[in-house]
């Protein structure tokens, strides 16, 4: 009977205590909402489905948007995110297809600005009337560009790799599963 | 166009295989094995090979289930091995279910559940023999007395049947303790080691190995050269058993000198029990074992010393399996802060600074010997 | 001579089966393939254009940058093509390279001038040595000037001419060592006034002893020059072993061997050196040792630079049977190739065909079982097994944690692996991880700034706008008032 009541008690208090603790040091303000939106790119190309950086870095501190949403950050952006909030990420599930750029076919560009308005990081030179031409640097592949085109004179596409870009590719699964 | 792949250097290999090391283990414990065979008689033989086939068939089943390669999983010949040691760790008359029960726990708890070869925390065949022994103390304790091969009282393979798969109506008359067995009980109870050992052990009967134990315990002799035979060939490093040998070696001959009634010698120690077997077998075990030499130093010198501790002053008379798996347990610990010194930095890890200190002083040296 | 051991280390099948064979000079192909970039550092530019002709040891392309290498013509012809062709790298990918079609005259051009180059300074044969295009030859293929003009700057203490070759199968240098003693000795000496040093040594493995015995004749006359024997061990020729091994010390992590006043050469360096200060040489041609099982007549050649590996195969008999793997360099760290259209370059050292048995051809690899075979070959004292099993699950910066940085690549770890396991694959993919994530991040970056950079011209814009607007209202209002005070006097008068 007296171990009933000790434990009980001590249950009580303890329970008490850690309550107290949550309100005491609840931490108010949120920093973590802009330290996510400070590593995402910037460019509010909306992409991940949300109406720019802020209100992804939003949905993605509070976990309501997995930490691989945002396509042109890829995996690396992801592995940052997962490190910050603390929450493991498998990096190797994500499917990371290549890196897109744009294209100006130079035969269909009639020279509107349309999409040198639109580019998120300048990325586009011309002036009006005249031919405009992606600048393959500054680029993100976000394809905001090729959607205001009225000749759909801009493609994404692939550019190959080049020596001093490649790399090993990684070793076979080891786990050697049985033929099915 | 199909992406090429390009094959990676290097482009030969060593002769070494998962295969061929564990064989070469398996052919180091042979002769041990066979003498057991001889000493105990045929039932020895029947454990054995029904620890095998249950190990092999309980390691065929859980690769089955986890869909895995059966036939590379069983291939390597790491559940036989594994088998084996739990065998060379039971008494020679055990029935057949403690052989079942065992090889079963070892194999699929003590491995295949931790995701297979390389993954097991803990060292398979010792987990199988300390759930064995907690579960069974009776039978895992009952020792019998040598019964040579082709002598008058050993059993015939027949007989050797009914024993392992049906039981010894007077097995106690046949069985006794063992040396360390002994020395527990009697020391306990006050009796001084000059009164308990004569009759009872002989160096020569520890080397040899004409005493009541498991399969393992017998012959140090035998063990002992097997394992010199894994050190010629490069299949264990000697920093595990040295370690381990001589930490119990040290212990023992302190404590021996302090109170020689209580406290028995080095070569005692050192000659009874498993600790031949696992100083050179079961501890140098790669997969619980640290990587690096100065880990394995401290992994064989804290195996020893627990092992010393367990036998003399804890509830067991043998302390082999559990000090191994205490060890297992720690083994990622000194993993982590014991790591080789890598080239060009020192123990910190820092890059090596040649402007002072030690290297500046090796640096002059080497300036100096120019002509 | 006192000697050091390096950690781990393993002893591969030598093979060394044309270690007797005389090198034979290798006629002059039809077609000549010159990469720009044959070199660590940046790719050299061209200076000749398309159907220009050229003359045997012309520059072709000039260095570019402190860290470059410039390249010549092998042979005299016409430049039919400066454009992509494969290059002799695992991904089979193309690099830019110069096409020479050779007109075979052979005609040397006049700037070839032989000359006494001890007359010069050190400064000069370090630039001459640049200037003839001269890169490790032992396949690092770093500028040699780069690393003689150190000597400037730190002082060195010790040369050491690696003639280790541990590799299997090759012997290009074994019989330079022994065919060209004299020649060798020659560049030493120039290497050793270029770098203000007084000693050298030629470390040569012991299963070269034709290769000692021919060096230390020719250099019984410089008391400042030894040949030592060193033990035969993979990697013995890696630089960073062959520095401890002769003297003890161990290269700083991070650092060169010059930071403790050491400095090594390759032995076909020298060589390459004397041709090019003695003769006026440049650096067009190389020793290649074309062997393995696959090789009809396995040789040591003298080839041209450009040559095609194909023709090298042809000339040696073909291939007898299909390889199980064509290599350019030797079977512990050469690369694998695709098909044997690519050119030898300056680092090429072999090209070598191997069937499946005596490449030990390895099944698919099993779950690492931690024997730590892997902690033993480490020449660099390493932990392969937690590096490879982080780099497996991703977690590249722990294996960075472990020393991934300072892994030398050398496949000792995978040659011992008992489960087959492609250890260096791993540390080689994990090292193009992190290379990856670096320039991702760098993007990144690059990405807010231009990002940053359009919102502030945006709102730049926006500002003008808003001033030019208030600008005009202003005038208006201006001249609004001004006409109301117009028509107010016309009022009043």
């Amino acid at each position: 009977m007296h171990a009933i009541v000790a434990l009980m008690v001590l249950g009580l208090f303890l329970g008490f205590l850690l309550g107290m603790a949550a309100k005491r040091f609840k931490v108010e303000s949120d920093p973590l909402v802009e330290e996510i939106d400070a590593l995402l790119p910037g460019t509010n190309c909306g992409q991940c489905g949300f109406p720019g950086c802020p209100a992804a870095a939003q949905a993605i501190a509070g976990g309501a948007a997995p930490v691989n949403v945002c396509p042109p950050g890829g995996r690396s952006l992801a592995e940052a995110l997962a490190a910050k909030l603390g929450v493991s990420f498998d990096a190797s599930a994500m499917e990371e297809g290549p890196a897109k750029l744009a294209r100006v076919d130079e035969s269909l560009c009639i020279g509107c600005v349309k999409c040198f308005r639109e580019c998120p990081t300048d990325a586009i030179v011309g002036a009006p009337k005249q031919i405009h031409v992606v600048f393959a640097q500054a680029c993100t592949g976000c394809g905001k560009c090729v959607e205001v085109c009225p000749t759909m004179c801009i493609e994404m596409f692939v550019p190959p790799t080049t020596l001093p870009e490649w790399r090993w590719p990684k070793p076979q699964n080891e786990v050697v599963a049985r033929a099915a | 166009m199909k992406q090429y792949i390009p094959t990676p250097s290097p482009h030969t290999h060593g002769s070494l295989s998962v295969a061929r090391i564990m064989l070469t283990v398996w052919l180091a414990l042979l002769p041990a094995s066979l003498y057991a065979i001889y000493l105990f008689g045929w039932p020895v033989l029947n454990l054995l090979l029904l620890t095998a086939a249950t190990a092999l068939l309980a390691e065929a089943a859980t690769l089955w289930l986890a869909g895995k390669d059966i036939r590379r999983g069983i291939g390597d010949g790491s559940g036989l091995l594994t088998a084996w040691l739990l065998a060379m760790t039971l008494p020679p008359w055990a029935p057949w279910w403690i052989a079942v029960v065992g090889a079963l726990f070892a194999v699929v708890v003590g491995k295949q559940v931790f995701g297979g070869i390389g993954q097991n925390l803990f060292n398979p065949a010792m987990l199988g023999r300390v759930a064995l022994l907690i579960a069974f103390p009776l039978e895992m304790t009952t020792w019998v007395s040598p019964q040579p091969l082709f002598s008058a009282a050993a059993p015939g393979f027949l007989d050797s049947l009914t024993i392992t798969f049906i039981g010894v109506p007077n097995i106690d008359a046949l069985s006794g303790a063992t040396v360390l067995g002994q020395m527990k009980t009697d020391l306990g109870r006050g009796v001084p080691l000059e009164a308990i050992l004569p009759g009872m052990f002989t160096l020569q009967q520890g080397a040899v190995g004409e005493m009541r134990g498991s399969l393992g315990e017998t012959s140090a002799l035998l063990i002992l050269g097997g394992g010199l035979f894994l050190l010629l060939r490069r299949l264990i490093t000697w920093h595990i058993p040295v370690a381990m040998l001589g930490s119990v070696a040290l212990l023992s001959t302190l404590m021996h000198l302090i109170d020689p009634a209580r406290y028995a010698d080095a070569p005692l120690h050192l000659l009874s029990g498993g600790l031949m077997l696992g100083a050179f077998f079961i501890a140098t075990d790669p997969v619980g074992s640290p990587s690096s030499p100065r880990g394995q130093l401290l992994f064989g010198a804290a195996c020893g010393a627990l092992i010393y501790i367990i036998r003399t002053w804890a509830g067991f008379p043998e302390g082999v399996a559990f000090a191994v798996l205490l060890m297992n347990a720690a083994t990622p610990l000194i993993d982590h802060y014991l790591r080789p010194r890598i080239y060009g930095r020192d123990r910190e890890g820092k890059p090596l600074d040649y402007s002072r200190g030690a290297f500046a002083r090796r640096l002059e040296r080497y300036q100096g010997r120019r002509p | 001579m006192r000697l050091f051991r390096f950690k781990g280390g393993a002893h591969p099948d030598e093979h060394k089966v044309t270690t007797e064979l005389p090198i034979s000079r290798m006629p002059m192909p039809a077609r000549l393939y010159l990469p720009l970039q044959q070199h660590i550092g940046a790719p050299a530019v061209p200076v000749v254009k398309v159907g220009e002709r050229v003359l045997k040891g012309q520059l072709l392309a000039k260095a570019s940058g402190p860290v470059s290498a410039p390249v010549h013509a092998s042979t005299s012809g016409v430049v039919t093509a400066i454009d992509e062709f494969t290059a002799p790298h695992p991904s089979g990918l193309p690099v830019r390279s110069i096409v020479l079609e050779a007109d075979g005259k052979e005609e040397w051009g006049d700037n070839i001038v032989p000359i006494d180059p001890f007359k010069l300074s050190p400064e000069e044969i370090a630039k001459r040595v640049g200037e003839a295009g001269i890169v490790g030859m032992g396949g690092a293929a770093f500028p040699a000037a780069v690393k003689l003009n150190l000597g400037s700057r730190q002082r060195i203490h010790t040369l050491i001419i690696n003639g280790g070759e541990c590799e299997p199968y090759l012997t290009c240098d074994d019989r330079l060592m022994q065919e060209r003693p004299g020649p060798i000795i020659d560049g030493v000496l120039l290497m050793l006034k270029a770098l203000n040093c007084e000693r050298a040594f030629i470390a040569v493995e012991n299963n070269k002893p034709a290769a000692q015995s021919a060096l230390r004749e020719a250099c019984a006359a410089y008391p400042g020059i030894e040949v030592v024997g060193v033990p035969t061990r993979y990697p013995m020729g890696s630089e960073k072993q062959m520095i401890q091994t002769l003297t003890g010390l161990e290269v700083p992590a991070g650092g060169l061997g010059a930071d403790i006043g050491v400095i090594v050469h390759n032995v076909a360096t020298a060589y390459a050196v004397q041709e090019a200060l003695r003769h006026g040489r440049p650096l067009i041609s190389r020793i290649v040792t074309v062997s393995g099982g696959a090789i009809r007549t396995p040789a040591n050649l003298e080839v041209p630079l450009g040559t095609l590996a194909e023709e090298l195969v042809k000339f040696c008999g073909g291939l007898s049977e299909t390889p199980q793997r064509q290599l350019l360099g030797g079977p512990m760290m050469g690369t694998s190739l695709p098909h044997l259209e690519v050119p030898i370059v300056k680092g090429s050292n072999g090209v070598l065909a191997l069937s499946a048995a005596e490449m030990r051809l390895q099944p698919a690899p099993q779950p690492c079982i931690r024997c730590g075979r892997c902690v033993q070959a480490c020449p660099v004292g390493l932990l392969p097994l937690e590096m490879a099993a982080r780099a497996r699950n991703g977690k590249v910066e722990e294996a960075l944690d472990y020393g991934l940085m300072d892994c030398i690549a050398c496949g000792t770890c995978s040659y011992v692996c008992p489960a087959s396991i492609p250890l260096t694959q791993y540390f080689n993919f994990a090292k193009g991880e992190l290379a990856r994530k670096r320039s991702e991040a760098q993007k990144a970056d690059r990405t807010r700034e231009l990002a940053r950079a359009r919102q502030a011209r945006l709102e730049r814009e926006a500002e003008e706008k808003r001033e030019a607007a208030a600008r005009r209202k202003a005038e208006r209002e201006a001249k609004k008032r001004a006409e109301q005070a117009a028509a107010e006097q016309e009022a009043a008068s």
